[in-house]
């Protein structure tokens, strides 16, 4: 049946989901990633990596909205945000 | 793992060998990789199809990291190299990466007379005010009164404006950002390959181990904080005060125009004189 505008509830929410993932062997440590996160998803962590580098971490992913801006602004080419959109089925 | 290298910027890097990068901490140059990846995967090139030509310095490394067909060649000169890749192949889309010092300087001669000619190269012209891989000596864009190793009392050369250089040698797109506007960077650096003419895209970026360490610019991340603010776009710009202008630089395209290419032009030379002989004999 096709309706003349959308009835409310019927189309099923769009929620976004992904992962970060974060190559620490190539991290340099710099920390835009931590400090221009406008979500404040990424925090430096206590570990070394095999440059002696402190990588950064993920903290809370559902804060993430994997816009994908520390991919972009990592120098580094280390970090790789993959973003889904998945439909979530109403009950 | 396996979602990473499904990831097709990842496709482009030769990043099995090279990586890590010999960047300092915090140099926006990588930044530029990633934007310049990031283009050319939303273009969806193919490889093969690429030339990145680079001459010497900081920002001409980048060549070593990308699976394109790339050329390191001599200070200054990597335009006329592109140059004759262009005329071999026009069908083949030429990337020339080059620094302030490399492409303004050395270079200068190179980079006015392909604007005139308005060549098809895209030149991505990386500005972080002074020659990072030689030593620290000024460049043609540190600005009055900075400290360079071969200016220690300060500056006293006027600073060249780059977007203004091209605009009036010729070029038919010229745009700037910064490393900061990683985005806007991406989006530029698209237009620009799509663009048929010479296009140049400067990045300003930040070098903070030897340009930002002389002039107590503060650590990377202040650095790029700098360049958020003093980065202004162009409508924004003209609404200034003339004090406020002080430090402070226009982003945006400034021109965009169609104008006949030249390798194109030559090839419709050489196709008109055939054509001519062949009426004569």
């Amino acid at each position: 049946m096709k309706y003349w505008e959308r009835p409310f509830g019927q189309e099923k929410p769009k929620v976004v989901q992904g992962e970060i993932f974060i190559i620490s062997d190539r991290c340099k440590g710099c920390s835009f990633c931590v400090e221009f996160c406008p979500n404040g998803v990424l925090v430096i962590s206590d570990e070394f990596n095999s440059k002696g580098f402190h990588p950064p971490m993920v903290t809370d992913l559902n804060k993430c909205t994997f816009d994908g801006l520390c991919e972009s602004i990592c120098p580094d080419c280390a970090i790789v945000v993959v973003r889904k959109e998945v439909k979530i089925d109403k009950k | 793992m396996s979602s990473i290298s499904q990831k097709t910027i990842h496709h482009y890097l030769r990043h099995k060998k090279k990586f890590p990068h010999v960047w300092c901490p915090g140099c926006s140059n990588g930044i530029v990789l990633g934007a310049v990846i990031r283009a050319i995967a939303e273009l969806k090139y193919d490889k093969d199809n690429i030339a990145m030509v680079s001459g010497i310095g900081c920002s001409s490394r980048m060549p070593v990291y990308v699976d394109f067909n790339t050329l390191h060649t001599l200070h200054g000169r990597a335009i006329a190299y592109a140059t004759g890749i262009k005329f071999y192949k026009p069908e083949m889309k030429v990337i020339v990466v080059t620094g302030d010092g490399d492409a303004t300087a050395i270079g200068g001669n190179h980079f006015i007379h392909a604007a005139r000619r308005n060549i098809d190269l895209t030149v991505i012209l990386i500005n972080n005010n002074i020659y990072g891989m030689t030593g620290g000596q000024y460049s043609p864009t540190t600005a009055l009164g900075d400290r360079s190793t071969t200016t220690p009392y300060g500056n006293i050369d006027p600073v060249f404006d780059i977007c203004e250089l091209a605009m009036g040698s010729g070029a038919t797109f010229v745009a700037r950002t910064t490393a900061y506007h990683a985005l806007e960077a991406q989006a530029f650096i698209k237009r620009a390959l799509e663009h048929k003419g010479f296009s140049l895209v400067e990045i300003m970026s930040a070098c903070p181990v030897i340009y930002g360490r002389l002039n107590h610019k503060g650590d990377a991340v202040e650095m790029m904080k700098q360049m958020k603010e003093n980065a202004v776009p162009i409508a924004a710009y003209e609404k200034l005060i003339e004090e406020e202008k002080k430090n402070k630089y226009r982003r945006g395209i400034f021109r965009q125009i169609e104008s006949p290419e030249y390798t194109e032009q030559y090839q419709n030379l050489i196709y008109s004189l055939q054509e001519k002989q062949g009426v004569q004999e």
